[in-house]
């Protein structure tokens, strides 16, 4: 009951998704861009909290037209199901079934109050794979606290290692970072539990809390704690290991490039790209140790040469001689980055309410089944009635009574 | 669940975490050192503070679950017996720069001629092809090039970075994800293929809603410090609100989502007697981030901020579970390790580190299976601490191990 115009990996697989925010889409995303047909269930009567945050197209608030919502949703199908009503937590039901996998990251309880919990499911298909990624968990102390990326960033303690020593902890300017690591963690898991149903014939269900896997990015410094009763420092932008290792103002507005040193080797080469050839003996600056020492002098002397050039010309210079280096790059830059261009990040498609609208594409490449644009980001409900009818072969008398009743909302 | 798999782990700290997920679900991970270890074990903090390759703190974090052994690759012998273990293995996953491998004739296409479903991912800072393909790196450097940086900071500051390094766990994940892709495809058609992972792609791939904005209205969103940008047209989000003992997040945020929160934080502040008449007659279901004024916003963020800073993040916390408020205290390492939900769903593990006579707390798992335990079971190798068990199953003898070890081989 796929979609037949899908090739790739994952040509023939179908989920059927209860997604929300962020988390949701990006872990589909990568079944869908290999040729997944993911059916993402979503209400007008509830939208997903993306489809109501801004930019809009054109200014004007409105579901269809939101581009955060739309930037992360290609290749998926929606369903518009007003799970309210019986007939249609009936077709939910059905679809599940049907499904080869049930993805869902609503707050706990959601979904069971429909009847589509783990147990429930398993009664009518045994080997279900269901996977559920909410923010803690779905049991545990905090199951029913409703999360946010940003706020589960916090939690997570991340902010411990972003800012200014004395000064307040500052976020991760992204926002919702964490909703782009669970997912990650979620597919790779996922993949695996199919490969298990293959060979064994048993389903599974796979529970991720946003949480957890945020602190699998900071296992070192969880170490560092359970080892030497050591919690981390707001440090700025410089690093224990290197010196000079910072950010640095280059001409223009706001404009500055970032240059990390942990070599001599690399100092030396940054000397004499500044003209500066003698720092590289200087007493102050010719050791780690000492650039350390004299940190605050080594990143005035800097910057004060960084200021003179713009940071695109750092960043070549200070490579060519092999010294990391970079532009600090705005959304502007990262959306015209030649590099990311070149691998194919971005997918522009024409999108039915927004035009031409630039899509975010995959992370990664692989070499002999490569991922790709299939459709737009759907309009909310856009493919309910190609669901139905076609996939689920739904009779039209019976479609359209369905939508009658509100069904379909 | 990945139990009769095996991966080749050549990865230095750009690539840790893939084998670290692949072990976790169960695969066999051989790390392959250079004779002597790996250059990533220099990295600190150290187990007792003393610099130690066999105590690095970064290499216990994201090697545990793996075995290990020592391999020069760069010798003829070395890269034969490399080409054995292809043959036993199902993932290759390396970190080295771009073409290092082709050139000792162990790249994709020469490993697939030994093992025609091999599946190798390579991780390098930029990608192995395109205009930076040979840019060096750093993380700030990575990390400034992949947009996060530039929007994290004071709005009057230089952008400000994670010190805790991230974009090689965006793109060790990635590859993680990747090898799996790759890996499904071959269990239906027996062909293998390559990975190429770019820690810059893998940073960028999430921008919030930075790249539409930019798009639309050719804005570029801006570090806005404990403030958030580019959710309403010009009123800033708080993030980061002072408590009584250190931080709490929370979002003053619109729809029915922000609605539920936020009602239930004015009958808590109610009953704590921070609430102003205009917090009690608000109509939450109405309030819209998008066309909120800076007046209504100060409105509503003076008593809130008034009321966490009577608090502790414990007490917040605390209350905010009951009542569903989206709260989240800055945690500590400490509040981590002892965070109530955490250990219900028993999220730490001690794991035995024998030579260091001790053991240390570890995270356990990503993933909570109904099936197959995911956890972390033991400590990441020592320098060769495999070498007689890995060799001596792909046939080497105890005396060739001798003369290989003797002449540096491993």
């Amino acid at each position: 009951m796929e979609m037949n115009n899908r090739e790739g990996v994952f040509s023939g697989l179908t989920i059927l998704a209860f997604c929300w925010a962020v988390v949701g889409p990006l872990t589909m995303k990568f079944f869908a861009d290999h040729g997944a047909t993911v059916i993402r269930v979503e209400t007008s009567k509830r939208p997903c909290t993306m489809r109501s945050s801004a930019p809009y197209k054109d200014n004007v608030p409105n579901y269809n037209k939101g581009g955060y919502f739309n930037y992360y949703n290609a290749n998926i199908l929606s369903l518009s199901l007003n799970m309210q009503l019986p007939e249609a937590r009936e077709i939910a039901r059905r679809l599940a079934v049907e499904c080869d996998v049930f993805m869902e990251n609503y707050t706990p309880g959601v979904i069971d109050k429909w009847g589509l919990g783990y147990e429930e499911l398993k009664k009518v298909r045994p080997d279900v794979i269901m996977l559920r990624q909410s923010g803690y968990g779905s049991w545990g102390t905090y199951a029913n606290l409703p999360a946010f990326g940003m706020v589960l960033v916090s939690i997570a303690g991340l902010p411990n290692f972003i800012g200014w020593p004395g000064k307040e902890p500052l976020p991760v300017g992204v926002s919702a970072y964490t909703d782009c690591i669970s997912p990650r963690f979620a597919t790779a898991t996922l993949i695996a539990a199919l490969d298990y149903r293959r060979k064994t014939g048993k389903g599974q269900l796979l529970d991720l809390s946003q949480f957890e896997t945020a602190i699998h990015f900071l296992t070192p410094a969880i170490l560092e704690y359970a080892s030497c009763g050591r919690e981390p420092e707001r440090i700025g932008n410089s690093s224990p290991y290197a010196a000079p290792h910072g950010v640095y103002s280059c001409q223009g507005d706001d404009r500055w490039c970032t240059i990390a040193v942990s070599s001599d080797e690399e100092w030396i080469s940054l000397c004499r790209e500044m003209g500066r050839p003698e720092y590289a003996e200087d007493p102050r600056f010719n050791t780690l140790v000492n650039r350390k020492k004299n940190e605050d002098e080594l990143n005035k002397l800097l910057g004060d040469w960084t200021v003179g050039f713009t940071a695109e010309d750092v960043m070549e210079r200070l490579q060519t001689a092999g010294v990391p280096a970079g532009v600090v790059k705005n959304a502007a830059d990262v959306y015209d980055d030649p590099q990311l261009r070149k691998r194919n990040i971005y997918w522009p498609m024409e999108h039915s309410e927004m035009g031409m609208f630039t899509h975010l594409g995959q992370s990664f490449q692989l070499s002999r089944t490569p991922s790709k644009a299939y459709s737009p980001s759907p309009l909310l409900g856009e493919h309910t009635e190609y669901i139905c009818t076609k996939l689920l072969g739904m009779p039209d008398e019976e479609f359209i009574d369905l939508m009658q009743k509100g069904v379909f909302e | 669940m990945l139990n009769h798999c095996r991966a080749l782990d050549l990865t230095n700290d750009k690539g840790f975490l893939c084998g670290k997920v692949l072990a976790d679900l169960g695969a066999d991970v051989i790390k392959i050192e250079r004779p002597g270890g790996d250059s990533s074990r220099k990295i600190g903090g150290f187990w007792g503070d003393v610099p130690d390759p066999e105590k690095s703190l970064y290499w216990f974090a994201y090697n545990s679950n793996k075995r290990g052994i020592t391999l020069n690759i760069e010798s003829a012998e070395g890269r034969e017996i490399f080409k054995k273990l292809v043959k036993t293995a199902d993932f290759v996953i390396e970190s080295f720069p771009p073409d290092y491998m082709d050139k000792l004739g162990l790249g994709y296409s020469s490993l697939s001629e030994i093992n025609r479903g091999i599946i190798m991912a390579s991780i390098t800072p930029f990608g192995r092809e395109g205009p930076y393909r040979d840019y060096k790196d750093s993380d700030i450097v990575v990390m400034g090039m992949s947009g996060t940086l530039y929007q994290t900071g004071e709005s009057d500051g230089p952008p400000v970075y994670i010190s805790m390094p991230q974009a090689c766990l965006h793109a060790g994940a990635d590859a993680a994800v990747g090898v799996m892709i790759a890996y499904h495809y071959r269990e239906m058609t027996g062909e293998g293929q390559h990975v190429d992972v770019s820690m810059q792609q893998s940073a960028a791939w999430f921008q919030a809603n930075a790249i539409p904005t930019w798009e639309l209205n050719r804005k570029n969103l801006k570090r806005a410090g404990a403030f958030r940008a580019g959710m309403s047209k010009d009123v800033g989000q708080r993030q980061v609100w002072p408590c009584r003992d250190g931080y709490v997040f929370f979002n003053v945020i619109g729809g029915r989502t922000g609605a539920k929160s936020l009602s239930a934080l004015v009958e808590w502040m109610e009953a704590d007697g921070g609430a102003t008449d205009f917090l009690r007659n608000m109509e939450w279901d109405n309030f819209d981030m998008f066309t909120v004024t800076r007046e209504e916003m100060g409105r509503i963020s003076g008593p809130v901020g008034e009321f966490f800073l009577r608090h502790t993040r414990k007490e917040l916390l605390a209350g905010a579970v009951p009542r569903g408020v989206s709260i989240g205290p800055l945690s500590s390492m400490q509040d981590l390790l002892t965070d109530e939900c955490l250990n219900a769903r028993n999220f730490w593990v001690e794991i035995e580190h024998p030579e260091l006579g001790t053991s240390i707390t570890y995270p356990r798992d990503f993933v909570k299976s109904s099936e197959v335990d995911c956890s972390t079971r033991f400590r990441a190798p020592l320098i060769g601490e495999h070498n007689a068990e890995v060799y001596n199953e792909i046939g080497l003898s105890k005396r060739e191990l001798i003369t290989l070890e003797q002449s540096g081989i491993i």
